[in-house]
């Protein structure tokens, strides 16, 4: 690995805005939708070929700030810090990073939290429904605004990894290389389930109101916190909860034969659903489920192989030996029908007790095979220059 | 390229090297680290694929630029189609397959030319070993333990020829390889007994 890799330092998130009406986006649904923001980030810088741009994209609880700190006192980094920065995998002394907040999410893109011009009120559930199309529809908007013809490479995990398929799908000429991440190409029943039981906390919340708590002020914090402790428990791995935490208790030696608090696990998973309310909108978790659970490459092109058939980016799939909500398997489908359709691809199942999560947990497997991916992408298109 | 790069190439990938014709289409099976990818795509320009177990030579073919899946060879080549290559390689690891019959059968099938190279359990250093001091023989080729080795299938060229008949497959070209010495003369004469490692160019036979 490299020996100098650091911080990208203070970062600042900045905003752009397109499909003013009467020019809307048209949605995959046939909707229309005007005016869009999209909240984004930039690392590095562009070169004078403009050919070194990377675009990361977000999972479903991600936003822009993808690294770097916004103030300096700030707890946590972006949430792929030590993939991103000088010296590091995305190598912002080489590459210029862009990462944008999808439309329909909360943290500064257009999404149901946002006011509708027309009435002067939050969207709510008249936000129409996006999809993993319509993110990347959105985003290829800011890759023109930001003056990009190409990019390098696409990269993300799980629903980011999504993104990255529907970009060397849809802007095959755009896209030279493809890093999708503990993904899949249409979710299964198992996950789709999971998503729902989430939803229906949300809506099984009075504060929910219908998807109108803004308007009255509330918000609908159980319901979310509950959604979002179920989504964790999908994240892990059994293996890694029992590393984690086995059946420790906390803070007392013994049980309390009551209903407050006994296990290490419930503790952290309290944790993790009261510091998710804090940071994300329900409503905008309903719809960021829904386009998930809608994406199917196989459902809108016939057949996984018919999907990739005319994408030209060189692949690089990476998957977690203890995911179990984006299997190998799943990786190893798309694989196969790159290999089928004679495209450049590789593959890698890197052994990780993290489950899901592992893709945002720093691992020198990962660092080191994004580094070296890109960095032989890097060659091979400035060589062509 | 450096004589230390070179080096690191064994006999056999060497001669491979030679074997196989520019701009073609190559998957190497078991690649390891993507070190004879990395020559053939810089030295003849062809489009290298690798296929590998292991994720620390995995990350290293990548290092290198080498396109390479993650895979056991034991489950086949199925997601391959028919002739989708010039050249399917096998260097040194016919030996370590659960079912050698049947890769060499997929080999045939996805590639128009095999290339398989295997050590020779038939080497005279091999069989003296075995005869005077009685225990499992261990040669520069060959230098695992019994308990610890991957070879499971160990065979000689005799064994491989006779193979070849009974499964169909055409030897279109043998190169037999002594241990730093190249191509060997006395083992062009008895190879079974002389060639430390061989080289075999494989085509199918057309049907009956």
């Amino acid at each position: 690995m490299k020996k100098n890799d650091r911080s990208i330092g203070l970062v600042k998130t900045q905003y752009f805005t397109f499909a003013e009406p009467p020019n809307e986006m048209v949605l995959q649904s046939g909707e229309k939708l005007g005016p869009i923001t999209l909240s984004y980030e930039t690392y590095g810088r562009l070169n004078n070929d403009r050919n070194n741009a990377v675009l990361i994209a977000h999972a479903l609880s991600g936003d822009a700030h993808a690294a770097g700190r916004h103030k300096k006192t700030d707890r946590k980094p972006g949430w792929w810090d030590f993939m991103i920065g000088p010296g590091k995998p995305f190598d912002t002394d080489k590459y210029f990073v862009i990462c944008s907040n999808v439309i329909g999410g909360c943290k500064g893109s257009t999404g149901p939290s946002s006011i509708n011009p027309e009435t002067q009120k939050p969207y709510n559930l008249s936000f129409p429904v996006v999809t993993i199309g319509d993110m990347v529809k959105a985003q290829k908007e800011l890759m023109d605004h930001l003056g990009i013809e190409s990019l390098l490479s696409v990269a993300g995990g799980s629903m980011g990894g999504m993104q990255v398929l529907e970009w060397a799908i849809k802007y095959p000429d755009f896209v030279k290389s493809a890093l999708p991440v503990a993904t899949t190409s249409h979710y299964s029943a198992q996950a789709i389930a999971f998503d729902e039981v989430g939803r229906q906390a949300i809506f099984a919340d009075d504060n929910w109101e219908n998807g109108n708590y803004l308007d009255r002020g509330v918000t609908p914090d159980k319901g979310l916190s509950v959604a979002r402790m179920l989504a964790h428990i999908t994240y892990l791995s059994e293996e890694g909860m029992h590393l984690k935490f086995g059946r420790k208790l906390r803070q007392k030696e013994r049980y309390g034969y009551d209903f407050s608090l006994d296990f290490e696990v419930e503790s952290y998973l309290r944790y993790q659903g009261q510091s998710f309310i804090k940071r994300f909108d329900a409503n905008t978790y309903l719809y960021i489920t829904k386009a998930i659970d809608y994406f199917d490459l196989v459902l809108e092109h016939g057949s996984l192989q018919k999907a990739f058939e005319n994408a030209s980016a060189k692949f690089l799939l990476i998957s977690f030996t203890s995911d179990w909500l984006f299997p190998t398997s799943a990786s190893k489908a798309i694989v196969r029908a790159l290999k089928i359709n004679k495209k450049t691809v590789s593959f890698c199942e890197i052994p990780s007790a993290y489950g899901h999560d592992a893709f945002l947990i720093e691992g020198a497997e990962i660092k080191r095979l994004v580094d070296g991916f890109l960095e032989n992408i890097h060659k091979h298109e400035c060589r062509k220059k | 390229m450096t004589n230390q790069e070179k080096n690191t190439l064994r006999t056999d990938q060497q001669r491979i090297i030679d074997l196989i014709r520019p701009h073609s289409r190559v998957l190497d099976l078991g690649c390891g680290n993507g070190e004879l990818l990395c020559k053939l795509m810089h030295k003849k320009a062809v489009q290298g694929h690798g296929i590998e177990i292991d994720v620390d030579s995995i990350i290293e073919c990548i290092e290198k630029g080498v396109p390479v899946i993650q895979m056991n060879l034991d489950e086949g080549l199925g997601d391959y189609s028919d002739h989708s290559f010039d050249y399917v390689i096998l260097s040194h690891t016919l030996q370590v397959v659960k079912k050698p019959h049947l890769i060499l059968r997929e080999i045939l099938r996805v590639g128009r030319t095999g290339i398989v190279s295997v050590p020779n359990f038939g080497y005279w250093k091999v069989r003296l070993q075995l005869l005077f001091k009685g225990k499992m023989p261990v040669t520069k080729t060959l230098p695992f333990d019994w308990y610890d080795t991957p070879n499971i299938h160990l065979l000689t060229i005799k064994d491989f020829k006779l193979f070849c008949k009974r499964e169909n497959i055409d030897i279109m070209d043998q190169v037999n390889l002594g241990v730093n010495r190249g191509k060997m003369r006395i083992g062009n004469v008895f190879p079974n007994s002389f060639a430390e490692s061989v080289v075999f160019t494989l085509g199918k036979k057309a049907g009956p």
